[in-house]
């Protein structure tokens, strides 16, 4: 397999450094390299990387794959941006000493993953600062539920017990405000603790998971075709970039060569989702700050896309739309117009809308200088999308790592560094500006030809990545393959579960009023993170 | 300021006149699907195809009993493409009163080949009509309990029927629902026109829009809030997973349906219904559908 000519020195150099203690490496993309060694060799390997490329640690993840080589296998996913590329370190853990070593202490992106692997796969974590229950609930009994031995239709009992082992702040003048999980707005269920000396919040706990429906597990067991409209499900308002991600990994797979007017399709819907969401998050923003005209008019706009989708797609959110290979519905000249008149009613419209939040000196007062992310915490945190980009880091999978149609638009990435709600939502303004343009580019060199390649049976024993710039942030989904056109594992990385901690850091010092703006200004998804 | 006013103003009202005039939907919009029941030749395929199991057939001694279950569809249009008898229609105003309304069943005689000979049970179907016709399947040990509901049903109409206040509840949902039922608050839908609105606490709530499926770390919590409702209170399950548990169904995680828990009023299929399915079936609980349609 050939390999990309901006990752080969990085092979090379890894290669030499590590040679003896490296078992097998394999390039299975062009841009994806696979190392199997064993685990005292993932330190030095991730330091490496870090150090010496650049390289950061955008998925940790676990397999059993007892039945086929009698280990569990961890999995670490490194992004090279600057090279294009990705390096995944393989490492076995045996079934009779089923334990790994946290890499948490140095790297503090890959906590919330590294308790998770502990949970569902019941490996344990040797020097995890704080290795309590992430994904499980307290009050779970001791099961495994992504080691193969567990049904998925298991029955568990009710819930009682200690659901949550939070820690106690104390001290004179200090109090706790628990929040949740069922929240005041129409939003999804997640448990708040915050810890308040007079009005500034000095501590916050958060404890997800309540919306964990068992995805992973159900994709194992399901046929591959049925899987596309489960990744659709994985968070609601991201349906058509999960969806794309996982159908990505697929085709990986196979081999699959998308036509290019499916991938100009594609291209097209996932800019369609990242604009509603956006309009959306504008709006709701200012809603918070109790500006809630210029909310009204950002649903109005909202709305208008909504129902582009569905003249599009058949569906408002994009549902069934994607498909293996491509996607489902072309695109006729008279979707192509209903298309062309949403961006040219959208661009004014949005663009005054933008002109009455900037006049309205109350909404900026409150928007400037709340919820501050250093840019110094974000990059130790590993927060990546909209939030990242306020904060400093200047990444954006459609830029560094492009598919579908987006090598050949042009994609400039917003980047900020004063890390507040203005900021995050002024990238989303800049990128609902950008959305316009690179729809309007794609339809430009809209190519014919047919719109999808068929998948049918996918080869088994094989692994692959998908990658998709979701609206949110870069969204993973990587899979491997078993005979009988079905997976053995989807691991799915929605970048909400690398940011929430990032909620945490940004809160303190601010007042609990504040809480609603700032959590609203990442508008991270509970179920993209619970699964 | 004088910008916000000029904006407005041209804007002008974007408020839709549902439910008096019908949905404005596209030409590609996917409502509910429409089996020609008296020609289906054959329910493997479409079953097969179903992602959800919205579509499932049973073969028993020479018989295959085969059904369409309206609180599991997400309306994806993968079983017509690969059967002509399967339709996807405009419809999206689908809410029902009683789960068992969204299950149609047939029963079919079979050809050697394994295809429909021909429809056994019930004599008649007719495609084309809604649940009205289409014969929902009798369970007579519900029969008292569901007089026993349209009582209560009947108390809620009269007491919660003019202004009516909302707690959503996300049970577990993958925040599609969500999506749409905020936009019940946009100018365009207006739900405020109605007297209805959404209310931060469950102790101020006459309705709990709950979508789901409920997991297993979200049941106490919909238990505790259903419990805080005062009565007279309506309870609304949204969307396939709402109603179902929908593709996620019931697993270690997952209870299923939100009447695998609390008992349900009203059931709105859809993934996730849009708008005008949500005002349907709001309006449906609270008995102001009778409205005629200009």
């Amino acid at each position: 397999m050939n390999i990309l000519t901006d990752l080969a020195p990085i092979l090379e150099d890894i290669q030499h450094r590590f040679s003896a203690r490296l078992v097998a490496v394999c390039v299975t993309q062009l841009n994806e390299v696979y190392f199997d060694a064993k685990m005292d060799l993932v330190p030095g390997f991730c330091a490496h990387l870090y150090r010496r490329w650049h390289g950061r640690l955008v998925s940790v993840f676990a397999d059993d794959a007892r039945a086929e080589q009698g280990v569990f296998h961890l999995y670490y996913v490194f992004a090279l941006d600057a090279a294009h590329g990705f390096f995944v370190l393989r490492v076995p853990v045996a079934p009779e000493r089923p334990e790994f070593t946290s890499l948490t202490n140095a790297i503090h992106a890959v906590d919330w993953q590294e308790r998770e692997i502990q949970d569902l796969f019941g490996l344990k974590l040797i020097g995890h600062p704080n290795p309590r229950r992430c994904a499980l609930h307290d009050d779970w009994p001791e099961v495994y539920p992504l080691r193969k031995d567990f049904d998925l239709r298991a029955t568990l009992p009710p819930f009682e017990g200690e659901r949550h082992n939070l820690r106690e702040v104390e001290g004179e003048g200090v109090f706790q405000v628990p929040v949740g999980p069922v929240h005041a707005g129409i939003i999804e269920p997640g448990h708040f603790l915050f810890s308040v000396a007079g009005e500034p919040v000095l501590y916050l706990q958060l404890r997800m998971f309540y919306v964990h429906k068992g995805t992973e597990k159900l994709f194992e067991n399901m046929p591959i075709p049925h899987c596309v409209r489960l990744a659709e499900s994985i968070s609601g308002d991201s349906g058509f970039a999960h969806a794309t991600a996982f159908c990505h990994a697929v085709e990986r797979v196979c081999g699959a060569e998308v036509p290019s007017r499916g991938r100009a399709l594609r291209t097209i819907c996932l800019e369609l989702e990242r604009l509603y969401n956006h309009i959306a998050d504008v709006g709701a923003i200012c809603t918070d700050v109790a500006f809630v005209t210029a909310n009204m008019h950002a649903m109005r706009l909202k709305e208008r896309v909504l129902r582009v989708n569905e003249q599009l797609t058949g569906n408002r959110l994009l549902r069934g739309m994607s498909c293996l290979g491509g996607v489902r519905f072309d695109f006729e000249a008279e979707q192509v117009k209903a298309l062309q008149g949403l961006l040219a009613e959208l661009k004014p419209e949005f663009e005054s809308l933008v002109e009455i939040i900037r006049d309205s000196s109350g909404t900026r007062d409150r928007l400037e200088t709340a919820g501050v992310l250093k840019p110094e915490i974000a990059r130790s945190l590993g927060v990546v999308g909209v939030a990242g980009r306020a904060s400093g880091f200047d990444q954006d999978l459609r830029r560094d790592f492009p598919q579908d149609f987006y090598d050949q638009v042009q994609c400039v990435v917003p980047v900020f560094t004063e890390g507040d709600v203005q900021r995050r939502m002024v990238v989303r303004r800049e990128e609902i500006f950008q959305s316009i343009r690179i729809i309007q580019q794609v339809l430009e060199k809209l190519p014919p030809g047919p719109i999808s390649v068929k998948v049918e049976e996918v080869p088994p024993g094989r692994s692959a990545l998908g990658y998709v710039e979701g609206w949110r942030g870069e969204i993973f989904h990587w899979i491997r393959t078993a005979p009988g056109n079905r997976l053995a594992r989807c691991k799915v990385k929605d970048p909400s579960l690398q940011n929430w901690p990032a909620i945490t850091e940004a809160i303190l010092g601010n007042i609990i009023p504040d809480f609603p703006v700032v959590n609203k200004s990442f508008n991270l998804s509970y179920s993209g993170t619970d699964r | 300021m004088f910008n916000i006013l000029r904006k407005s103003l041209s804007t002008g009202v974007v408020t839709t006149s549902y439910p008096e005039t019908p949905p404005e939907v596209s030409a590609r919009a996917r409502g509910k699907p429409e089996i020609d029941w008296a020609n289906w030749k054959d329910a493997r395929p479409a079953a097969k195809i179903c992602p959800t199991g919205a579509i499932s057939c049973e073969d028993k001694n020479d018989r295959r009993s085969a059904s369409l279950d309206l609180g599991k569809c997400i309306f994806c249009g993968l079983c017509a493409d690969v059967d002509k008898s399967i339709r996807m229609t405009h419809v999206c105003e689908c809410a029902v009163r009683s789960r068992s309304a969204l299950v149609k069943e047939a029963d079919y005689s079979l050809k050697p080949d394994g295809t429909h000979d021909r429809l056994v049970s019930p004599l008649t179907m007719d495609a084309s009509t809604g649940s009205g016709q289409l014969a929902d399947i009798p369970r007579p040990s519900a029969a008292s309990l569901e007089t026993l509901a349209q009582k209560v049903q009947e108390r809620a109409k009269r007491v919660l029927g003019r202004s009516l206040h909302i707690r959503e509840v996300d049970a577990g949902s993958c925040n599609g629902c969500e999506v749409e039922i905020v936009g019940l608050n946009s100018p365009v839908y207006d739900l405020e026109r109605f007297g209805i609105h959404f209310v931060a606490s469950p102790r101020h709530a006459d309705m709990l829009l709950v979508t789901g499926p409920v997991t297993r770390n979200m049941e106490l919590a919909l238990r505790k809030t259903y419990d805080a409702t005062p009565e007279p209170r309506l309870v609304v399950a949204v969307g396939a997973c709402g109603c179902s548990g929908g593709i996620f169904g019931v697993n270690y995680a997952t209870r299923g349906g939100v009447d695998s828990v609390i008992p349900v009023d009203v059931y709105i299929p859809g993934c996730p219904p849009n708008p005008y399915a949500l005002l349907h079936g709001i309006l449906l609980a609270v008995g102001r559908l009778e409205t005629k349609r200009r």
